[in-house]
């Protein structure tokens, strides 16, 4: 495969849940190197896109590739696949080191534990992440950002050329997505390709540099700079939005409807 | 002292202490997985669909193993696929499949009523009944279980956890949950006599939970929930020849008196930190 081959390529991809399209004529490629968003509303599709390049899911029409081979089961190429934290069962009785080297099967032997080159490199990666101190706890115990950690650190055991994350910035505070992009970006500086999907449209213009916006279909797709206008804001959110620069930063927001809480709860809330 | 080994001079006895002992561990062991899954209700169910099968087995004098196994597996199979193909909840699936099978046993029964008698070990569970030749089949199934869970307990422990990015790292999901309904139907089957069809549950479920109060880690959950299963299988079979009650419900009753010991024990341990 050539250095400038694209690693993810979607071919005219539709799918849908039952009768009701979910992506319409999704065409679009990730090339090695690329750090980028899929941004929309919810229900726009975001998940969907990203459960058919692990091949969760298969299309209804065109084609998913990734790493220049077609999508069938799952990707033949080892791809680092961090869940939305809710997604996660909690209480499940495993240890941070025991989630960690669940990233190392497809290397892993076939006796019930794992080679001591499998925790070099876990500890390795811990500490790389600055969470080794955590490595004996409960996954209960930690926090968020420690968490996202910890499932990156599981996605960075399969030593994966692409990076996929549903939603890495949801469900915590707006410092610990900060830190998690921050750490994304370092990965990328390093050479890992990664695709995130979010509804932080802030957060993602200051740090990704590439932006693919969804609503059923591909509406955009760009630098933040280029893709971050209210025409093309309006089309994703359905909705009217306003871009406000501030300081260098490109800032969306919902245009105020020019009403407030006193028009709509007019006889409850005393004037 | 001598007391406590009396049970011990009737061959019956031993047949029934090392097939409890066996049983217990075998199905605590298989228990941690149907716990965590949170599919605590398909061991019951799968119990009852198996005894569906054997009545048919021993009306068609097939061999009990055979046929209630091939019964209780063909059920097993059905269940994950209809819950994973329609939008029906495994649980309503469970309570379709299993029921429904339990009642051919029970519908067979009836229209024979000759047999009725020698189906009540098999709802209770019953030493009595446990044959040198069970005895055998239980340790078979415990070797096999056992190997097998040591074999693929990577990947069994990632798809309990998340089956989703279980198969996106490389594990073949479908693959591990058949020899998953494989091993759970040939441990129901060679428990049953022991525990019996209305009781093997809790033993799936006991002691997996009381296990899971005492540790956090996977590794020793799962050497724990054995050790209690088999401790408990043990001591209940004892408790079983003293009160001479039915071996299932004793064994059963010792489990839920440790889930309750172990419950004092954490409430008390979180009052003294």
């Amino acid at each position: 495969m050539s250095r400038h081959a694209p690693l993810v390529h979607l071919e005219n991809v539709w799918f849908g849940y039952g009768k009701r399209p979910v992506l319409r004529a999704i065409s679009l490629e990730l090339r090695p190197g690329q750090f980028a968003a899929l941004v929309g509303p919810s229900g726009a599709g975001k998940t969907t896109l990203l459960r058919l390049l692990l091949g969760l899911l298969r299309p209804t029409r065109g084609r998913v590739l990734v790493g220049g081979q077609p999508v069938e089961g799952r990707p033949t190429m080892p791809v680092g696949y961090v869940p939305q934290l809710n997604a996660i069962d909690w209480t499940f009785p495993v240890t941070v080191e025991q989630v960690v080297l669940m990233g190392r099967l497809r290397h892993a032997p076939y006796w019930p534990w794992y080679r001591r080159q499998d925790h070099e490199r876990m500890v390795e990666l811990l500490e790389q992440l600055g969470i080794a101190h955590l490595r004996g706890r409960h996954i209960r115990e930690l926090s968020g950002g420690q968490q996202q950690r910890v499932f990156l650190a599981r996605a960075l055991m399969a030593d994966p050329e692409l990076l996929i994350l549903d939603e890495p910035t949801s469900g915590v505070d707006m410092h610990t997505a900060e830190q998690v992009l921050h750490l994304l970006a370092e990965l990328n500086r390093q050479g890992k390709t990664i695709l995130i999907s979010t509804h932080d449209l802030n957060t993602a213009a200051a740090h990704v540099p590439w932006m693919f916006c969804l609503n059923g279909e591909l509406v955009a797709q760009g630098p933040p700079e280029q893709v971050l206008v209210e025409e093309i804001l309006n089309r994703t959110y359905r909705a009217d939005m306003v871009v406000v620069h501030h300081n260098g930063l490109r800032l969306v927001y919902q245009k105020p409807h020019g009403h407030s809480y006193h028009d709509l709860l007019a006889d409850k809330v005393p004037p | 002292m001598t007391e406590l080994w009396r049970p011990f001079a009737f061959e019956f006895f031993r047949n029934g202490f090392l097939a409890a002992t066996l049983a217990g561990g075998l199905c605590g062991l298989l228990g941690v997985f149907i716990v965590l899954r949170g599919m605590s209700y398909i061991g019951h169910g799968l119990a009852h669909a198996i005894f569906g099968g054997a009545v048919v087995a021993f009306m068609m004098q097939w061999n009990f193993y055979v046929g209630a196994g091939l019964w209780g597996f063909l059920a097993a199979v059905l269940i994950n696929e209809m819950a994973r193909r329609t939008t029906i909840k495994a649980d309503a699936v469970i309570g379709v499949v299993t029921t429904a099978s339990f009642a051919v046993g029970v519908a067979i029964i009836s229209r024979y009523r000759r047999f009725t008698r020698s189906f009540d070990a098999a709802l209770f569970g019953n030493v009595l009944g446990v044959s040198p030749q069970d005895v055998v089949v239980v340790a078979g199934v415990t070797v096999l279980v056992t190997l097998m869970i040591l074999a693929f307990y990577k990947h069994l422990l990632f798809t309990t956890f998340d089956a989703e990015t279980a198969h996106v790292y490389g594990v073949r999901t479908t693959w591990v949950e058949t020899l998953f309904a494989l091993l759970l139907a040939a441990t129901l089957i060679a428990s049953l006599q022991i525990l019996g069809v209305t009781l093997i549950a809790a033993a799936l479920v006991i002691p997996a939970i009381t296990a899971r109060l005492l540790t956090d880690a996977f590794d020793r959950l799962m050497l724990l929930s054995a050790l209690i299963g088999a401790g408990t299988g043990a001591l209940g079979m004892l408790v079983s020849f003293y009160a001479d009650a039915a071996s299932g419900a004793t064994i059963v009753l010792v489990q839920a008196a440790g889930f309750g010991l172990a419950l004092a024990w954490r409430g008390l341990r979180a009052r003294a930190a």
